[in-house]
């Protein structure tokens, strides 16, 4: 099977989509998170110095839109859906909200340490309250905390909302492959599903003492040892997609970062989310929760194409589930390149 | 009182301090606190070793992608029984150890309050660790799914998982006990004169440790007997065929789950808010707060069990209580760590080696405290959840947190044990090589961890792989350091200069009263309690 094709065609605006993740690229993806974080921060001009000071920072140690993760990768990525930003957004505020608070306790320690030696002559005062300053630091914190919470509930309260989905898919994991169900596509079942499963050549290399090479395992340029899968999921950009997970022995959790959450898949309970997927691509991920011997060997591949691209695929997967059209089929049958 | 029986019956021997004769009466049956901690400190410091072989063997795997040394169903026992090794009988028995060491000491004490059952206490280590590390060898091999033993992947596994939870009974009656002895020394034998509001902060966590212990180990036991039962007599708690719920096991789980991590990181507050004023020559800054904020966090971390369990797949409510009150424990934590700096602020400090492993403790055990806060936000946590963001985050409050406070405890009240000073020449050295190399394996688990690599896999995409071997190499670096605390200890005990009663210039508190080493009996005659030699001074000032 081959995802090496990027659907170029139909895609709206400069695409960020690289096979090797490119640092600084996709200038599209940073206004929705700069919006969002100043929103989020202070509109005081210190806010907005904060908030510019880090996006540069963030800009220069992360990647945008990513399909594969990076070698030296720093950072998280912002994805590929507005789940995926708010993940982003909430990481970025909280990590510079942890690294100014960082700055200021570290840094009056290192002061502390150099100033008040005994070696320098330093002489211990005695005093051991300051109450206005326990009442400072006890109340800053709250006000700070309160402030990361906001955006955070909001986001929350978004990502609940499952409904009004156009395409419904069920998930359920197996000791070691997922399957896939095409429940309904705009309100019509499909009885499109299969299963997917580890690449062969992954599985191969994989083998305790196989002597093949991980960095052998290629799709055109991608590196793609143990992020590929026999048959992945196709799935519609622009389309609001509900998914219901579920397991049919131990605990899985499906996991795809571009995405922007995990849910896990547990055995006789139906879990849902949803993702809006914006734009076409190949996006890796894998099951996130320990369930046996090859828990990591059981990734996850979603093909997102647009909805023309979609509907044609969806077809030619129907006509050859059909059994009446299994004559016929053949030709169109594989819409990918 | 068995303590005053015994002194009086091992009156005939020279020893002037009584201490029973030979192997078996002076540590087999010891009812004596100061050799049960160090029985206990002993059978810590093993477990470390067997906990960090068990750590060497994962990162070699991982050092490169593709299998190159263990199958991936060793690999997993190996993470199983790493967690199990480390959390139950490595940084658990070692602040039981410390207790035991200086509790009674710290509060004017005789003995713990119940020194058979301390013995006993004790005494149920070893063979419970015995049946759990046996598992490695039996047919099918250890526990693998998880020292959290998620049903039904833990369920799967052969006869280890009956093994397993009877070394976890053990255990948890062992804790318990040692609570018991614990809460009731604290509350029954403290001298005259020692009030609770001036009692030293190690000798407060304790306290209230104990009583998180009390409160969930039988959780615990609760949770593990319901899957001994689900495995081998048919009942159906976790078992959604049978209607039950797996998903209530994690809650069961994680409300014992989530006060252990407090159990583990309590004392290590006490033992730092102990050496920081020693050294910074200047009273603990804020010693009340210190007390409130320790029993908030304690009372917090019942509520916030849940956040172990974000993508669940929980209704919006929960994740949003479970947020807002994770997110809750940061103030608590942070007055601890303002207190901390605040002490430090004006003092005249010096930097022994118990200091800079306090101050090591207090930046990145803070760094691990900010990894917590980012994993208590909901929407990033459907990112780093199950990751080795994880990984870092809990290794950065378990080893620079827990294992650098019971370093820095062991190298500060040593010479109060032995008598004797260890090098500070390789004190220092040990803290510095420890500090590179546990800052190379845990620091870039952090990148992985958000690059998107989960947690507990034997294998990983290539991409991974430069910040896995940096991290292995800081694993590798890491394995010498029992060696070299090891080689340094046992230096100081055979060739160390002789220490004397204070010790350390800056140093306040009862144990300081008593010479050193510690005479086997101590305040058998409960001492007169004077300002100076409280820890913290008098708090009403």
């Amino acid at each position: 099977m081959a995802f090496g094709a990027w659907p170029d065609a139909g895609s709206t605006g400069p695409q960020t989509v690289a096979s090797r993740p490119v640092c600084g690229g996709g200038p599209n993806d940073w206004d929705g998170f700069r919006v969002m974080a100043m929103k989020s921060l202070a509109t005081t001009r210190t806010g907005r110095a904060v908030s510019a000071a880090l996006l540069t920072l963030a800009v220069n140690i992360s990647c945008a839109a990513s399909t594969l993760p990076a070698r030296w990768q720093l950072n998280m990525t912002p994805g590929v859906t507005q789940t995926a930003r708010n993940a982003y957004t909430a990481h970025m505020i909280v990590l510079w909200v942890c690294v100014i608070i960082g700055i200021i306790v570290f840094g009056a320690m290192a002061y502390a340490m150099f100033k008040f030696r005994k070696s320098k002559g330093a002489v211990a005062a005695q005093w051991s309250h300051n109450t206005k300053a326990e009442v400072i630091w006890t109340v800053i914190p709250i006000l700070i905390l309160v402030a990361c919470a906001w955006p955070a509930t909001g986001m929350l309260i978004k990502q609940a909302d499952t409904s009004n989905a156009t395409l419904t898919i069920k998930v359920t994991g197996y000791q070691w492959k997922w399957r896939y169900e095409y429940l309904d596509y705009e309100g019509k079942p499909t009885g499109v599903g299969f299963m997917s499963k580890l690449d062969s050549e992954s599985d191969k290399t994989r083998q305790l003492k196989s002597g093949l090479d991980p960095h052998a395992v290629k799709v055109g340029n991608d590196a793609t040892y143990l992020l590929n899968v026999d048959k992945p999921l196709v799935l519609p950009t622009g389309a609001k997609i509900r998914f219901v997970i579920t397991s049919d022995d131990v605990i899985h959790s499906w996991w795809v970062p571009a995405l922007g959450w995990k849910v896990d898949a547990n055995p006789n309970i139906i879990n849902d989310a949803w993702t809006l997927i914006e734009q076409p691509g190949t996006y890796r991920g894998q099951c996130a929760e320990l369930c046996g011997q090859d828990h990591g060997f059981m990734p996850i591949v979603v093909e997102a194409k647009p909805k023309a691209e979609f509907d044609q695929w969806l077809a030619a997967q129907q006509a050859a589930a059909a059994p009446a059209a299994a004559t016929a089929a053949p030709a169109p049958a594989a819409p990918q390149g | 009182m068995a303590t005053h029986a015994a002194g009086h019956h091992a009156d005939h021997h020279d020893d002037h301090d009584h201490k029973p004769q030979g192997f078996w009466n002076r540590w087999v049956f010891t009812t004596n606190h100061k050799d049960i901690g160090t029985l206990y400190l002993v059978f810590a410091f093993i477990m470390f070793c067997i906990g960090g072989a068990m750590s060497g063997v994962i990162r070699a795997e991982l050092m490169k992608p593709g299998l190159q040394l263990v199958e991936p169903y060793f690999f997993n026992q190996m993470t199983t029984v790493h967690a199990l090794v480390m959390i139950f009988g490595g940084v658990m028995p070692a602040f039981v150890g410390l207790g035991n060491w200086m509790i009674p000491l710290q509060i004017g004490a005789p003995d713990m309050a119940l020194p058979r059952m301390n013995n006993w206490s004790f005494w149920i280590m070893p063979f419970a660790f015995t049946v759990l590390l046996c598992t490695l060898f039996l047919p099918g091999g250890a526990p693998a799914g998880g020292w959290t033993l998620y049903p039904p992947l833990s369920l799967q596994g052969g006869s280890s998982v009956a093994f397993a939870i009877f070394a976890i009974h053990m255990m948890g009656i062992s804790s318990i006990m040692g609570a018991i002895n614990i809460i009731a020394t604290i509350l029954n034998m403290r001298a005259p004169g020692m009030d609770l509001l001036k009692m030293p902060l190690f000798v407060w966590t304790w306290l209230i440790t104990a009583f998180l212990l009390i409160a969930v180990m039988p959780v615990l036991a609760g949770a593990v007997t319901m899957l001994l039962t689900d495995k081998f007599f048919h009942t159906s708690f976790f078992d959604a065929a049978g209607g039950g719920d797996p998903v209530m096991f994690q809650h069961i789980f994680w409300f014992f789950g989530h006060p252990e991590v407090y159990i583990m990181i309590l004392p290590a507050f006490g033992v730092v808010s102990e050496i920081i004023p020693t050294f910074a020559r200047k009273p603990l800054f804020g010693y009340q707060a210190m007390v409130y904020a320790t029993a908030s966090i304690a009372f917090l971390s019942f509520i916030v069990w849940a956040h172990h369990m974000f993508v669940v797949g929980m209704p919006l409510g929960g994740e949003l209580f479970f947020m807002y009150a994770t997110m809750m424990i940061a103030v608590p934590t942070g007055v601890k760590v303002f207190n901390w700096v605040s002490t430090m602020w004006k003092g005249s400090m010096t930097f022994e080696t118990p200091m800079l492993w306090a101050i090591g403790f207090v930046i990145l055990f803070t760094i691990g405290g900010f990894s917590g806060l980012m994993l208590a936000i909901v929407p990033a946590d459907f990112q780093y959840h199950d990751t080795y963001f994880v990984v870092a985050h809990f290794h950065y409050v378990l080893v620079t947190g827990a294992l650098f406070s019971i370093i820095a405890a062991v190298y500060y009240w040593w010479p109060k044990w032995t008598g004797k000073m260890y090098s500070e020449k390789w004190g220092k050295f040990h803290f510095w090589w420890t500090i590179v190399f546990v800052n190379l394996l845990f620091f870039p688990q952090h990148f992985l961890g958000l690059a998107g690599m989960p947690r507990r896999i034997p294998d990983y995409n290539v991409a991974f792989a430069d910040w896995n071997m940096v991290s292995s190499i800081g694993a590798f670096g890491m394995l010498c350091t029992p060696v070299f605390m090891f080689l340094i200890l046992w230096h100081s005990k055979k060739h160390g200069a002789t220490a004397t009663q204070q010790v350390w210039e800056g140093a306040h508190g009862l144990e300081w009263t008593v010479p050193s080493p510690a005479p086997h009996h101590t305040f058998t005659e409960p001492p007169l309690i004077r300002a100076q030699d409280l820890a913290h001074g008098d708090p009403t000032h």
